[in-house]
This record gives C-alpha cells, sequence and structure tokens, in this order.
C-alpha cells in the first residue's frame, strides 16, 4: 500500500538497478530531469521543473556548473595518476629538487578566477530571478507549525479562509497517494498565474520547499519571508519541511496542486464554504503589505 | 649557546638530557605539564570520540538503510527506556539526538583533539626546536576540560530536552526557537550550552597557548617563513579559534539568558530575531570548518613532501593560502543562510565572497601535485592517506562551488546534496588527514613500526567505503531528499541502501585501525629516528622515536633552508 504510486512512476523505476549504469548515467543525466512532482525509484538527477526559475536554475546546475565541476575533478585525478606513475620510486629513483615555477603559479590563480567569472554571470542572473517577485496575481501565505502547514487565502483575491495541512498517516492512503508525501488538504494554485509566496512560522523555524517550482524559502517566527513561482503544467507538486523543527521533521509534507483557473476559481468558492466554518482570522494582502513594509 | 643539528643529534644519542625526575603512573597524566604526554592524552580522546561519534553514525546509517522506522524504536527503549507505546516518537526524537551528538562530537571531541591538541602539541613545539609549550600548566587544563565537556555532552543526552523526551535534538546549529524554551524546555540544551563553553574555553585556551608558542619560542634560525608548513597551519588555525569561539560563547549564553533569565534576544516576541543566533553562529560556524580541514592541510603537506623526497612546491603561496583561506573565511558566514530570507544584494555578496576561497584552495591543491611532480614517490601508508586526501578534498571543494551560488544552493539546501559535500571535506578530507598524520607520526610518537600492510588495507577499505557511503548521497540530494529526516518517501531507498552498505564497510576499516594499533604495540618492532628516509626533513626525525621526556634543552640552530 506505501508504495502505491499515481500513473508513470514506473517510466524509470528499473533504470539504475545497478552501480554501473549509474556511473554512466552520472555523465547524461544533466537536462533528464524527471516529470511528475514527487521523487521517482533510483532518482539521480532534478525532479522536471514546472516553473522557468526551477528550469533555469537547473539548467545552471546541469549545464553549466556540473560538467565545469567534472572536467576539474577528472583533470585532478588525472594529473594525480600521472605523477602517481612517472614519478614513482622505480620509474624516477632521483628526485628533482625544484619548487618554484612562477608561470605556473600565475596560472593555476588566474584560471580558477575566470572559471569562476565565467560561473558568476549566470549565476547572478538567476538569482535575481528568484529574489525579485514580480507582480503577482494570486498571494498564498504558508504558516509552518509543528507539525503541519497552514495556508492562508487573502479575502480581497476571493478567499478570507484558511485551512491546516497534515501529512496523511499510512493508514489512511488511498490508491496513488504516496507515503510521506500526501496530505490531506493540499494548497491549491491557478496554472499559469504568478503566485507572490508568503511564508511565516508560529514556533520554531521551518523551511517551504517544492523542487518541481525551485523554491525553498525558511519559516521564521516573527518574520515574513516572500518568494514566487508561475507554475505551467498541471498537476500536484511535492516538497518536504527543509529545516529541522523537531521529532516530526520528517513528517509535514508540502502538496501544493496546481489547476486551471477555471478550476481555481470553482475550488476557492467551494473551500470558502468548507473552511468558513473553522471561523478563522482571515487574512487580507494589504495586511502582508503592511508587514512586509514594517520589516523593511 | 645553540647547537646545530647534528651536534644536538649527536648529544640526544649520548643521552644527555633530563634534568628533572620524570613522573610516573597517573601522575604523569592528570597533573602533566608535558606537551608529548598531553599530545598523547588528546589522539587517545580522539580515538574514543571517534569510536563513540562514529558508532552513531553505524545506527543512523542502519536506520535509514530502509524506509520506515525500524532501528531506533528499539533503541529508544534500550537507551531511553521508553514504554513500548511511545517507542515511535521516542525514536523520532533519538534520532535528531543522535545526528546533533554525532555532529558536535565529531568536530569538538574527534578532529579538534586528533589535529590540533594531538598532534599540534606533539608536534609543533619540536618542529620549531621548543623544549615545551609556552604555557605548559595551562596546556594541561586545556586538554582535562574535554572530559568534562564531553561528560556534560553524555549528561545533555540522559536529561529531558523537548517536553517528555530526552536529550537535545536540534540539530548541531543549535538554531533558537527550537533551541530555546519553545522546543526544548528541558535542562538538556542548558547542559550541551555548558558543555560547549567548556569545550570552547578548551580550544581558546589552547589556541592562545600555540600563538605564544609560535611567536616566541622558536629556536634560533627558525624565521616564520622558515616553519615547516604544519606549523603555519596550526598558527592560522589558532587565530581563528581565539577570533572566533568568543562570538560563540557570546550566541550561546544569549540563548542561555534567553531559556532562564527572560531576555528576549531570539525571541520576535520581545523585539528579539532568530536570524540573529544564526548570523552570530556562522560567524563561528564557518571559521570552523577552516579550523577543522587547516591543520589538514599541514599535515597533507609534511606527507606530501617527505614521501616525494623533494622541498613542498611553492612554499610561501602554500602558507599565505592559509593565511588567506582563514582570513576570507570570516567575510562567508551566510552563504549557509541562503534560504532565511536575505536580501538580493547581501546574498549577491556572500556568493561572490564565498567563491573567492575556492582561488588559495586550488593554489594549494595544485601545490601539493606540483610537490609530488618530478618527486621520487614511495608508497607508503601515510602517502596513500594523502593522496587520496588531496582527490576527495578536490570533489568536496567543487560541490562546494556549487554551492556557494545561492541560485543553486536554494536546490540543495538541507538536501543530502549538503550532507555529502561537507563529508567529502571533512569526513573524508580531515578524517583522512587525520589517519594520514597518524601513521606518518605514530613511529615517532610510539617508538613502533605499524605493520605496513594492514596500515594499506585500513586505507583502501576505507577509501572504497566512504565513497560509497557519500557519493550515492550526491544523488539523493539532486533527487530532493532532506537531511535530519529519519524516514523518507520509499523512492529514495536504492541510494539510501548503497551508502548505508559503504557505512557497513568503513567499520570493517576500523576493526583492521584499532588491531594494527595492538599488533604495532604487541610486535614492538623498532622505528629508529627516521623511517622515512631522506624526505624527512623537519626536526621531529633528528630525535630518537619516541623523544626523549624533555627535548631540546640545548637548542638547535637553523641553517639556512632556501624555499
Amino acid at each position: 500500500m506505501s508504495s502505491a504510486r499515481p500513473r508513470g512512476s514506473d517510466r524509470r523505476s528499473n533504470r539504475s538497478s545497478t552501480f554501473l549504469t549509474c556511473v554512466a548515467a552520472v555523465s547524461t543525466f544533466a537536462g533528464s530531469a524527471l516529470a511528475d512532482g514527487f521523487p521517482q525509484p533510483g532518482q539521480i538527477g532534478f525532479e522536471e521543473g514546472v516553473t522557468s526559475v526551477a528550469n533555469e536554475a537547473h539548467f545552471f546546475h546541469d549545464w553549466i556548473l556540473l560538467p565545469i565541476i567534472t572536467v576539474i575533478t577528472l583533470f585532478v585525478l588525472g594529473l594525480l595518476a600521472y605523477v602517481m606513475i612517472k614519478f614513482n620510486e622505480r620509474s624516477n629513483p632521483d628526485a628533482s629538487q625544484v619548487t618554484h615555477n612562477t608561470t605556473l603559479e600565475v596560472a593555476w590563480t588566474v584560471l580558477p578566477v575566470m572559471i569562476l567569472v565565467i560561473i558568476a554571470i549566470p549565476s547572478f542572473r538567476l538569482l535575481t530571478h528568484q529574489v525579485v517577485v514580480p507582480p503577482a496575481d494570486v498571494t498564498l501565505k504558508a504558516t509552518g507549525k509543528q507539525w503541519y502547514w497552514t495556508y492562508s487565502y487573502p479575502p480581497d483575491e476571493g478567499g478570507g479562509f484558511e485551512f491546516d495541512s497534515y501529512m496523511k498517516p499510512e493508514e489512511s492512503l488511498a490508491e496513488g497517494d504516496i507515503r510521506l508525501l500526501s496530505v490531506d488538504n493540499e494548497a491549491v494554485v491557478p496554472l499559469g498565474k504568478t503566485v507572490r509566496l508568503l511564508v511565516t512560522a508560529a514556533d520554531v523555524i521551518h523551511s517551504f520547499t517544492v523542487p518541481a517550482f525551485g523554491i525553498r524559502i525558511d519559516a521564521v517566527p516573527g518574520r515574513m519571508n516572500e518568494t514566487w513561482f508561475k507554475a505551467e503544467r498541471v498537476g500536484t507538486y511535492y516538497g518536504q519541511c527543509s529545516k529541522l523543527c523537531g521529532k516530526d521533521h520528517a513528517y509535514m509534507p508540502i502538496a501544493v496542486k496546481v489547476v486551471s483557473p477555471e478550476d481555481y476559481a470553482a475550488w476557492l468558492a467551494e473551500a470558502k464554504k468548507k473552511f468558513a466554518a473553522a471561523d478563522l482570522a482571515p487574512v487580507r494582502v494589504a495586511d502582508f503589505d503592511a508587514h512586509l513594509v514594517g520589516q523593511r | 649557546m645553540a647547537t646545530t643539528v647534528s651536534e644536538f643529534r649527536a648529544q640526544q644519542a649520548s643521552g644527555a638530557h633530563a634534568a628533572h625526575a620524570d613522573p610516573t603512573g597517573w601522575r604523569r597524566y592528570l597533573l602533566s605539564t608535558n606537551h608529548k604526554d598531553i599530545g598523547t592524552l588528546y589522539i587517545l580522546f580522539a580515538i574514543v570520540g571517534g569510536l563513540v561519534g562514529g558508532g552513531m553514525s553505524f545506527f543512523m546509517r542502519l536506520e535509514l538503510q530502509e524506509p520506515h522506522i525500524q532501528v531506533f524504536t528499539h533503541l529508544a527503549q534500550y537507551l531511553n527506556g521508553a514504554s513500548p507505546d511511545m517507542a515511535v516518537d521516542a525514536a523520532k526524537n533519538l534520532y535528531n539526538v543522535f545526528i546533533t551528538a554525532h555532529g558536535l562530537i565529531m568536530i569538538f571531541f574527534m578532529v579538534m583533539p586528533a589535529l590540533i591538541g594531538g598532534f599540534g602539541n606533539w608536534f609543533v613545539p619540536i618542529m620549531i626546536g621548543a623544549p615545551d609549550m609556552a604555557f605548559p600548566r595551562m596546556n594541561n587544563i586545556s586538554f582535562w576540560l574535554l572530559p568534562a565537556a564531553l561528560l556534560l555532552a553524555v549528561v545533555s543526552m540522559l536529561v529531558e530536552g523537548a517536553p517528555g523526551m530526552l536529550g537535545f535534538g536540534g540539530g548541531w546549529v543549535l538554531y533558537p526557537p527550537l533551541s530555546s524554551t519553545i522546543g526544548h524546555p528541558g535542562p538538556a540544551m542548558d547542559f550541551l550550552i555548558l558543555s560547549i563553553h567548556i569545550a570552547g574555553a578548551s580550544s581558546i585556551l589552547g589556541a592562545i597557548n600555540f600563538i605564544t608558542t609560535i611567536f616566541n619560542m622558536r629556536a634560533p634560525g627558525m624565521t616564520l617563513h622558515k616553519m615547516p608548513l604544519f606549523v603555519w597551519s596550526i598558527l592560522v588555525t589558532a587565530f581563528l579559534l581565539v577570533l572566533t569561539l568568543p562570538v560563540l560563547a557570546g550566541a550561546i549564553t544569549m540563548l542561555l539568558t534567553d531559556r532562564n533569565f527572560g531576555t528576549t534576544f531570539f525571541d520576535p516576541a520581545g523585539g528579539g530575531d532568530p536570524l540573529l543566533f544564526q548570523h552570530l553562529f556562522w560567524f563561528f560556524g564557518h571559521p570552523e570548518v577552516y579550523i577543522v580541514i587547516l591543520p589538514g592541510f599541514g599535515v597533507i603537506s609534511q606527507i606530501i613532501s617527505t614521501f616525494s623526497k623533494k622541498p613542498i612546491f611553492g612554499y610561501l603561496g602554500m602558507a599565505y593560502a592559509m593565511v588567506a583561506i582563514g582570513v576570507v573565511g570570516f567575510v562567508v558566514w551566510a552563504h549557509h543562510m541562503y534560504t532565511v530570507g536575505l536580501s538580493l544584494e547581501a546574498q549577491r555578496y556572500f556568493v561572490f565572497a564565498t567563491m573567492v576561497i575556492a582561488v588559495p584552495t586550488g593554489v594549494k591543491i595544485f601545490s601539493w601535485i606540483a610537490t609530488m611532480w618530478g618527486g621520487s614517490i614511495s608508497f607508503r601508508a601515510p602517502m596513500l592517506w594523502a593522496i587520496g586526501f588531496i582527490f576527495l578534498f578536490t570533489v568536496g571543494g567543487v560541490t562546494g562551488v556549487v554551492l556557494a551560488n545561492a541560485g543553486a544552493d536554494r536546490l540543495f539546501h538541507e538536501t543530502y546534496y549538503v550532507v555529502a559535500h561537507f563529508h567529502y571535506t571533512l569526513s573524508l578530507g580531515a578524517t583522512f588527514a587525520v589517519f594520514a598524520g597518524f601513521y606518518y607520526w605514530f613511529p615517532k610518537m610510539t617508538g613502533y613500526l605499524y605493520n605496513e600492510t594492514i596500515a594499506k588495507a585500513h586505507f583502501w577499505v576505507t577509501f572504497i567505503s566512504v565513497n560509497l557511503t557519500f557519493f550515492p548521497q550526491h544523488f539523493l540530494g539532486l533527487a530532493g531528499m532532506p537531511r535530519r529526516y529519519i524516514d523518507y518517501p520509499d523512492a529514495f531507498t536504492l541510494w539510501n541502501r548503497v551508502s548505508s552498505s559503504g557505512t557497513y564497510l568503513s567499520a570493517v576499516g576500523l576493526v583492521l585501525f584499532l588491531y594494527l594499533i595492538y599488533d604495532a604495540f604487541a610486535r614492538k618492532r623498532l622505528a629508529g629516528n627516521n623511517p622515512w628516509g631522506p624526505g624527512a626533513t623537519t626536526l621531529e626525525w633528528t630525535l630518537p622515536s619516541p623523544p626523549p621526556f624533555h627535548t631540546f634543552e640545548t637548542l638547535p640552530r637553523f641553517e639556512a633552508v632556501e624555499h
């Protein structure tokens, strides 16, 4: 039951059955990110991104950082192998006493600087895209608590309710649920809209993470952090709390359901009725903004 | 009054020393003011710390081999006396206590005592031709504070932390509010704060001792620019300790008053900020990782030079690369905090500053290889460990460059990729340096040769097992598995199994290591002054093995050595 998986999950399940295939795969996994919003058995690369930021970050890692560090590591390994073969006691009984070579020393200082500059340009661009929040269509607030999340939808955007999202315990998993990832109430967001995500915590520090969106932002008591995403595909995308928060740290997953704008409007109306009964203090976008202004 | 090294050697051979009576029995160690005996105590302490901390990681990997919770439910009932119906909750808590203790013990009670307290105490005075450390009695208290600190850490695991749970399970970073009364109202955290205070005091005293010794007690002719690189590494490390540990002490004192005396430094309800603690902690914590690795750099430099039979390549560059790493290490701390909500400008700065560190680190890697280039390398066990270090540290270093980029770090922060990265630099870097140094100086410290075959077997078993353990953790991190999780989605099972199998193999390596020590003392193969041949040029190899209780009663004089 616990290993019940939704559609498509077998696509790669036997891909990495041996260590050797995997070593071979290391060199090719760039760009082979995986779909579906949850990890696959034996996965060795990123989950497939469904936002522009996630795809940019994956490209940055898979096609810029990974090739560079692989080449550097193989280069060092090659040099080590060469000196071990060429300059061991048997093949080279008389050690030279050379201890300086200015050209070489300048080269191995300047070349790394140039490599770092090459890395820095896309790195800073990606960073700006991640951190600067564009004008948002929808605002969602997530509050981390020991050990669940509370999602609030502001009233001036058709919401005015909040609800708690707990992990489904193993005994109540249904067909298609994923152990440790499926929750009772998913956060719901519309497809193709820029969602501004406000994150805070009520007790200790938690961290809100959805790998497919390329977001990870800490939920800190007394602070309102913000980030954003614009999901480009319908589906349910999972993440897990990423800051040690006590006993049940491993048991407060995050599940975000991306639906079409029409479905979102319908869900909003329904959820408003369903969760309004709980009579929780509503939150407004204006309140968040006042809070953020106060923080700056 | 100075003598040359060769005169000095003759003097030693004729046994012209021992002005004082040598204390014996328990007084020799408990009351010791002798740098060699205190060094030995540190090394024994580090072996105990390593077995305890390593044992904990063994149980953690045993638990993580399969999804669900299997091992810690039993462990919690056995260790904490948890009742069977509470066993699952107690297991989750105990796992967090284990990851916390594993980190703290491995850093404060294994690597630091081994490299700084152990090898530093033994060989810094000898390498600079000093008769002992500058403050021998302070040296004694530096060591004996450590067992007290470890005892407090153990007590912390046996008293209440989180409500109804034993021990502090908030990770070695001790972040409030999880470590304040909100997360852990019980006294476990207070005991841990006292433990870290005392371990920190021990390190500060030791660091002051090293700085004073190195600046004031070098033998005639031993200028700063002639000091062996191991001494340089300890000097830089000592400065890092003196400058950063008071900041940690301040942070945990504020935490202590938050917990017990109603202050709100880290409590937003009273106008404080939990992130203040993170800034203070990492202002200590980042230099701390260099404190752990720099002495390792020093050890590796001595070994590479000795077994290549060549002086170190680019000596000044090597020395000042360590200084540069130490200095830049102070201004990169918030790269541990990219996800806390730092402004764009702050993140840009920390990306830039962090990447700068790659340059002096690259200088060191390439200079070690250049030292071997043209050499006549003998592959004795210490050299194998040193070459293993260079490769593994390179792997850990390049993943560090990946993580330096805030944009990429957002994908990896708090995942197993980070665990893989810092274990490649520490578990495979610093620990390889510890073993390299241990085999290199074992004949000098004990007078006996170790068994070369067992030592090499130990190396190969360890090299394979640690790669098996930690390389797959990169995959887990890429796939998004968070760290500090007792249970994980079933999709992560494969690489966790591989990783755990590596840990079991490394336990075999540890058994080989302990047998090797037993074998060396049982067989008593005499080492002689210098078992390593002409490449071993530092002063300790001119002394008998083990060196006499008091060395250099007449100071050696150094002939000019060109670097």
